[in-house]
C-alpha cells in the first residue's frame, strides 16, 4: 500500500542530495575540525561553508550563526542564554501562550529560579497583538521571545512589528523560527530579531543539526561549557556530517522556495477547500490567510483525534492531533485552548502539513478516506445527532 | 518504520481488533438500563445500554466518543456483560476489561474504568427503572 505521509511539520525524509553530501563526513573524512592537520582542516573549512549558506538564508553576518544540535538546543540556549546574562538588569521575560514546550518548559525551569513569565494570550486565529507585547513590558524585562509561526496550526506571527516594539525598548528579541526558515524567507533585519533559532530537519535536512542566530553585540552566555567551538559560544566537537547536511538542505531550499511554496499553498487551499465543502460541522483552526503554505489544522465536532489518526494510518496515511489521548496529560493541545477551543473540539483536532512529497492526487484520496472515517465515529459517537 | 511495528508499539493486536471492527456498536430501543461515564474535558464519553431478562443481560449496545482505547474498551466490555446475570456483570472490573484486551498501555488504563463505571451506571439504571415500575 502506499503511504501518504503529510505530517511534514514533525519532521521531514532527509534529501538524498542532503544525505550524500554528508556521508564522506562520517567515513573517511572525518577530522576533528579543531585539529591543525589536513583532514581537520578540511572539516574546519566546510562548517564555515555551511555557516555562509545558513547566514545568506536568513540574511546574517557569517559569524552571527551558532552551530547546534537542533530547535529545542537553540531555544533553551536563547532563553538561559540571555537569561543567566542579564539577570542583573531584570528577571521578566515576555512570552506567548502558544509557544513550543521547548520554549514553554524552559521559562517554567526560569520561573521556578526566581524569573516572571507573561504569556501573552493569542486572537482566535493564534495571533500575538504587538500592543500587548507593549504593554506586557516592564523596567525589569530582559528578553521577549514570539515563535515566528506555529507548528500546530501554522499561524504566522507579525514578528517584524514585535521586533519594532522590542526595539524602541531596548529589549533583546527571539524568535523560534523552526517552523519558517527553509519554507519561507525569512530575514532577520526585516523581522527585527536579536536571536532566531531554526532546525535542519524540518526543511529536509537531517535531525540532530540546528542553528541559533546571535545578532552581534546581544547579551547572552553559552548554555553548553567545554571547548572552545564555534568561538566559545558553544563547546563540544561539532557535528561535522549534520552541519554538512544543514547547509546543503538550506541551499536546496532557496533554489525554488518560491514555487514550492505556491504549489504546496495551492495543495493546501485545496485540502481546506475540499474538506470544508464536503465535511459537515468542521472548524479550520489558525489563521484564513496568516498561514504557513503547507498547514491545514482541522477539528472535527463529535469524534476525537486519536481514532483519527489510527484509522487515517491504517489507510496509509499520516497527520498528526492535538488530542490529549496522544499525550500522557490528557489535557488537549494549549495551541487550542489558547484560540479558544472547547476541550471536546479540541481533542477532535488534525494537523496535515503537506510536504515535497505530496500532490493533489493524494489529497482526493485522503478526503475521501477521511469522509468515510469521520462518518464511521460520529456514527458511534453519542455527541453527535444526526442531522 | 513499517506500520505494523508502529501499531504494536502502542496498541495490543486484540485492541486494534476491536477499535477497527468494534461490536455492539449503537443504542438499544426502550432499554433497560443506561449508563454513562466520561466527559469531554478529558476527550472520552461513553454510553452504554443494555436489555435484561430474567435478571440475565441479552443485549449491551454501546456509543463512545474517544481515542482508540476508549472504543476497544467500550467493544469489549459489551461482549463481556453479554449472557451474564446481573450479579455476575458486577463483578466485571476495569483490570478483566483491560486483560481481555490482552493489556492496555499505562496512560490508556482510564478508558477501562471508564468501561466499568458506565456498566455499574447502567446497572444502576436498570435497578431504578425496575422500581419504578413497582
Amino acid at each position: 500500500m502506499k503511504y501518504i505521509y503529510m505530517d511534514h511539520a514533525a519532521t521531514t525524509p532527509t534529501n538524498p542530495d542532503v544525505l550524500k553530501a554528508m556521508l564522506p563526513f562520517f567515513s573517511e573524512k572525518y577530522g576533528n575540525p579543531s585539529s591543525l592537520y589536513s583532514i581537520g582542516q578540511e572539516s574546519r573549512t566546510v562548517i564555515e561553508e555551511a555557516r555562509g549558506k545558513v547566514a545568506k538564508f536568513i540574511g546574517a553576518k557569517h559569524d552571527e550563526i551558532v552551530f547546534t544540535s537542533g530547535g529545542t538546543e537553540s531555544n533553551n540556549f536563547a532563553l538561559m542564554g540571555v537569561a543567566w546574562a542579564n539577570q542583573k538588569k531584570g528577571n521578566h521575560i515576555v512570552t506567548s501562550s502558544i509557544e513550543h514546550h521547548a520554549i514553554i518548559n524552559p521559562c517554567k525551569f526560569l520561573e521556578k529560579r526566581g524569573f516572571k513569565v507573561t504569556y501573552l494570550p493569542v486572537d482566535k486565529y493564534g495571533i500575538v497583538d504587538p500592543d500587548d507585547v507593549k504593554k506586557a513590558i516592564t523596567d525589569k524585562t530582559i528578553l521577549i521571545s514570539i515563535m515566528h509561526a506555529n507548528n500546530e496550526i501554522g499561524t504566522i506571527e507579525p514578528i517584524a512589528e514585535i521586533g519594532k516594539v522590542a526595539r524602541e525598548k531596548e529589549i533583546i528579541f527571539h524568535t523560534d523560527a523552526v517552523q519558517t526558515v527553509g519554507h519561507i524567507p525569512v530575514n532577520v533585519d526585516e523581522l527585527n530579531v536579536d536571536l532566531l533559532s531554526l532546525s535542519a530537519h524540518k526543511f529536509y535536512g537531517p535531525k540532530g543539526a540546528g542553528a541559533l542566530y546571535i545578532r552581534k553585540g546581544t547579551k547572552i552566555v553559552p548554555y553548553l561549557y567545554g571547548g572552545d567551538q564555534e568561538k566559545r559560544r558553544r563547546a563540544s566537537t561539532e557535528n561535522v556530517p549534520g552541519i554538512v547536511g544543514l547547509g546543503k538542505a538550506i541551499e536546496l531550499a532557496m533554489q525554488d522556495m518560491e514555487e514550492e511554496c505556491k504549489r504546496l499553498a495551492s495543495l493546501r487551499n485545496m485540502l481546506i477547500e475540499k474538506i470544508l465543502s464536503e465535511v459537515d460541522e468542521v472548524i479550520l483552526n489558525g489563521h484564513p490567510t496568516q498561514r504557513l503554505p503547507n498547514n491545514a489544522n482541522f477539528s472535527f465536532k463529535y469524534i476525537e483525534g486519536e481514532s483519527l489518526i489510527l484509522s487515517l494510518d491504517m489507510e496509509g496515511i499520516a497527520c498528526s492531533t492535538g488530542s490529549a489521548c496522544t499525550s500522557s496529560s490528557l489535557e488537549p493541545s494549549h495551541v487550542l485552548r489558547a484560540i479558544g477551543l472547547p476541550h471536546e473540539i479540541a481533542h477532535g483536532s488534525l494537523r496535515f502539513t503537506l510536504g515535497r512529497s505530496n500532490n493533489e492526487e493524494q489529497i482526493d484520496y485522503v478526503v475521501e478516506k477521511l469522509k468515510k472515517i469521520v462518518n464511521k465515529f460520529r456514527s458511534m459517537s453519542p455527541l453527535y445527532e444526526k442531522k | 518504520m513499517r506500520k505494523s511495528e508502529v501499531k504494536m508499539s502502542v496498541y495490543s493486536e486484540k485492541v486494534m481488533d476491536h477499535f477497527r471492527n468494534p461490536r455492539n456498536v449503537g443504542e438499544i430501543e426502550n432499554p433497560d438500563g443506561v449508563g454513562k461515564a466520561g466527559n469531554p474535558v478529558c476527550g472520552d464519553i461513553m454510553e452504554l445500554y443494555i436489555k435484561v431478562e430474567d435478571e440475565k443481560i441479552v443485549d449491551a449496545k454501546f456509543k463512545t466518543f474517544g481515542c482508540g482505547a476508549a472504543i476497544a474498551t467500550s467493544s469489549m466490555v459489551t461482549e463481556m456483560v453479554k449472557g451474564k446475570t446481573i450479579e455476575e456483570a458486577l463483578k466485571i472490573t476495569n483490570k478483566a476489561v483491560a486483560e481481555a484486551l490482552d493489556g492496555l498501555p499505562p496512560i490508556k488504563m482510564h478508558c477501562s474504568v471508564l468501561a466499568e463505571e458506565a456498566l455499574k451506571s447502567a446497572i444502576e439504571d436498570y435497578y431504578k427503572k425496575k422500581e419504578e415500575v413497582k
